[in-house]
């Protein structure tokens, strides 16, 4: 199952239903939510933290949690 | 009649809600804490059209009502307290033209509750280039509610913001999405059991973990039904609520708000792809932090040996115009020295603040946290501790200042109890002198002992730091969100107005906060340092004076005198050579005479004010430490030092000159004063190896600064923590030292 954590640079995902509460309530807030989509802008020079744009929203976050957000990777990007 | 209206300003992290409440406000504003807690108060008066005032509350920036963070709970407490004296006529929600959507959910938690709020659009002045239009006006019906299209950067829209405030009465108290709709039969049996109350109000007093209203609360738990959701059916909840404002959210912009993406992207990227590169993004980091490193510890001195010559001048007027006595003593040397003890710290702070503010309203300092948090981790830190840390190594003051932009409250502590480790520009004096008479000038691979040792000092200082981190990160048992999520914010240029704002704010929070302790402390060393009860103490004078007509001046005082004498003879000497018509010889033996006689004085007044502060409360504490203090190789004249310089490091060489009655101000004179000085068995100088890296090591560790002290307090609202790193720190500091003197003996 592909995760955020597994985007690659510039590659983008459309984020799937997900019925657990794993994720933090604010990162639904932030517009984490399903049918979203996500794109990986940056990756830290260390592999971690990764810098995601979802849903308009710019934001760096660790890859553990980035792990728990699956999604359906986009083989191309301009389909969106 | 003229009531105030209550204003509440609230809005996402980054949306300029600062600079709306600076331009409303002006300079008119107030900050302080809430009570009980360090989270920031900020509070403003704001004319409004028709003679109104109104009373503007700039609160803590949230992403929504569902609450994570201290900074959040304060947002929710007040909204949901009616008999707050702060509670809001209106809400001004703040938002970010370009992130639109997800600050409407905000817009539409504040707008359910059922306060009268107004939709402030801000960045007005981006729309174009990023290529966005905006339908006001059925934006304005579809969320039912008046919208002032704002650019802060401009100045443009905040009249409209003045008069939408002043017509508050006019606005719509409807909410925009129907809470029960998030689960019909649960809200049913909630309204069921609680007719009176709002919906919406009710399901935030129950998931929200706030110390609002204990009563109420209690209430709701009674009622049983309700109290059987479980944490996780309640996040369920909580999630649709949030899939449903959006639903909500997207329904409404579709018409109203338009992006041409092409327009869009652009100067971010260029800027991320350079400023967060692994190569270019640490080597532009690190020239920032030299630059800021370099104006904290450098450029600095320059305004702070200005104050400290005003200050002095200062004393010293006031002891000449002033009738002699104890109260223009208390005044020039308790209080006023006190003040400039204060005011001597404003340079670095300021400083610091203008560069973290200039880094903060660039949006650099989320790409600096994005850099480094992974190398921070392990030590029980993130990329936000790295500036305070940083920073620590000009002064710990402003560092401690600067963890408040940590929203963990377990890595903020941390970084604020590490902190003061790291090796601040107050020890290098004490460094310098003590390299200089213990450490040989040998060199070893083209590096000099000196030099080596020097930055041995600021290694062991930063490894300290990291290390008690881990340790601290491993034994303190908070319970604290891990959760990590730093917004990366659009580039933009700072807004200058906030830059200025926010040092002086911070200046002033310092000045007025730690400043009263530091103030109160300093009185405190004074008094002991300048009252005795012996008779010793009061007889100072004549004891000394009688000394001096029995056995002449000390052997240090009269070599004093022939030092200085020989070298204005040496002066004279050469300009009477170069000048034929100069001075006969008579009036040099003259001037000699005029000048040795002086220097006499001046010898004595020193050795007097030697005298009394050995047997000064202070003096005999010194003494009475000496047993604790001779095991690391210290008499008692450097145990009154390290009592002294406790208000702060640098007062240690200060204080070591008026104990061997030498001028303050000669650093040389003191450095060749305590070479000469001998260790008790008489048999090696007093400063040696052993006993001068003991004193660095001690130092190094030691929470020798009082200021520190008080800014931690004001930091963390307990004596607790500043205690205990008084506490551990100074123990640390002397199993070190101890250690290092009786294996280097």
């Amino acid at each position: 199952m592909a995760t955020v954590a597994d985007l690659e640079h510039g590659q983008k995902g459309i984020i799937k239903e997900f019925s657990d509460i794993v994720l933090p309530i604010k990162l639904m807030e932030l517009g984490c939510l399903p049918g979203n989509s996500v794109e990986l802008v940056q990756i830290a020079p260390l592999k971690d933290p990764i810098y995601i744009n979802v849903n308009g929203s710019h934001i760096a976050i660790r890859r553990s949690l980035a792990r728990q957000i699956e999604l359906d990777i986009l083989e191309d990007p301009k389909a969106i | 009649m003229s009531k105030n209206i209550n204003v509440a300003l609230i809005g996402n992290p980054n949306t300029g809600k600062t600079s709306v409440f600076n331009q409303l406000t002006g300079l008119k504003q107030k900050v302080g804490n809430y009570p009980g807690i360090t989270v920031e108060k900020k509070e403003g008066v704001c004319k409004l059209p028709r003679g109104v005032k109104a009373h503007i509350l700039d609160l803590p920036g949230t992403y929504s009502l569902n609450t994570t963070s201290l900074d959040e709970s304060v947002v929710v407490e007040l909204l949901l307290n009616k008999n707050d004296k702060d509670y809001p006529d209106v809400a001004v929600v703040v938002s970010d033209v370009e992130n639109l959507k997800r600050n409407l959910l905000l817009f539409t938690q504040i707008k359910d509750l059922g306060i009268p709020t107004i939709l402030v659009i801000n960045m007005a002045d981006r729309m174009s280039r990023k290529g966005i239009s905006l339908d006001i006006e059925t934006l304005e019906e579809k969320l039912n509610t008046k919208i002032a299209l704002v650019s802060t950067r401009k100045g443009n829209g905040i009249e409209r913001i003045k008069e939408l405030i002043a017509d508050y009465k006019t606005l719509s108290t409807k909410p925009n999405v129907n809470t029960s709709r998030i689960s019909p039969e649960y809200f049913g049996r909630l309204q069921k059991a609680f007719p009176k109350e709002d919906l919406y109000k009710l399901w935030l007093v129950i998931t929200q973990d706030v110390n609002f209203m204990p009563i109420e609360k209690k209430r709701i738990q009674d009622a049983t039904s309700f109290s059987t959701k479980s944490k996780d059916e309640l996040k369920k909840l909580q999630h649709k609520e949030t899939v449903l404002r959006y639903q909500f959210i997207n329904n409404t912009l579709k018409e109203t708000y338009k992006v041409d993406f092409q327009a869009a992207k652009g100067l971010r990227a260029s800027f991320d792809k350079v400023l967060t590169h692994k190569v270019f993004g640490y080597v532009i980091f690190l020239v920032i932090l030299l630059t800021i490193f370099q104006a904290i510890f450098d450029w600095s001195t320059y305004p702070q040996d200005f104050i400290d010559e005003q200050f002095a001048m200062a004393g010293e007027w006031i002891k000449n115009t002033l009738p002699p006595g104890v109260f223009t003593d208390l005044l020039a040397e308790g209080i006023l020295a006190g003040i400039g003890g204060i005011v001597i710290f404003i340079p670095q702070i300021a400083f610091l603040f203008l560069f973290i503010s200039l880094l903060e309203e660039t949006g650099y300092m989320s790409r600096v946290v994005f850099l480094m948090d992974k190398l921070m981790r392990p030590f029980g830190l993130s990329g936000k501790s790295v500036v305070p840390l940083i920073s620590g190594t000009a002064c710990a003051i402003p560092a401690v200042m600067a963890t408040r932009t940590i929203e963990n409250w377990k890595e903020r502590l941390i970084t604020i109890l590490v902190t003061p480790f790291t090796t601040c520009s107050a020890r290098l004096p004490i460094y310098l002198i003590l390299i200089a008479l213990v450490i040989p000038k040998g060199r070893i691979l083209g590096l000099s002992y000196q030099a080596l040792t020097l930055m041995l000092l600021y290694i062991i200082g930063f490894g300290m730091a990291i290390f008690s981190a881990m340790i601290l990160n491993k034994i303190l048992k908070i319970k604290s969100s891990s959760l990590f999520m730093v917004e990366m914010p659009t580039y933009r240029l700072p807004l200058l107005k906030n830059v200025a704002y926010t040092v002086i704010e911070k200046t002033k929070s310092f000045v007025f906060g730690a400043g009263k302790i530091i103030l109160a402390i300093s009185i405190v060393l004074w008094f002991l340092g300048s009252n005795g009860h012996s008779e010793d103490f009061k007889n100072a004078e004549s004891i000394v004076n009688k000394r001096i007509e029995d056995e002449g001046l000390s052997n240090y005082s009269k070599n004093y005198i022939q030092n200085n004498i020989d070298t204005y003879m040496r002066s004279t000497k050469l300009s009477v050579v170069d000048q034929p018509n100069a001075i006969g010889l008579k009036s040099l033996q003259d001037s000699v005479l005029i000048m040795t006689k002086e220097l006499k004085e001046r010898a004595k007044a020193q050795e007097v004010a030697s005298y009394k502060l050995e047997h000064s409360y202070i003096g005999y504490a010194g003494k009475a430490i000496e047993p604790i203090v001779r095991p690391l190789g210290y008499d008692w004249k450097i145990g009154i030092a390290v009592l002294t310089s406790f208000a702060a490091r640098e007062v240690f060489v200060g204080t070591l000159a008026t104990i061997y009655s030498v001028g303050n101000d000669e650093e040389e004179t003191i450095k060749s004063r305590m070479s000469a000085e001998l260790h008790h068995s008489g048999k090696k100088p007093l400063f040696n190896l052993a006993s001068g890296i003991s004193l660095m090591l001690f130092y190094a560790f030691a929470m020798q600064c009082m200021s520190t002290l008080a800014i931690v307090k004001k930091e963390t609202n307990s004596w607790k923590w500043p205690l205990l790193q008084l506490i551990f720190m100074s123990a640390f500091a002397y199993i070190v030292a101890l250690t290092a003197y009786q294996i280097l003996k």
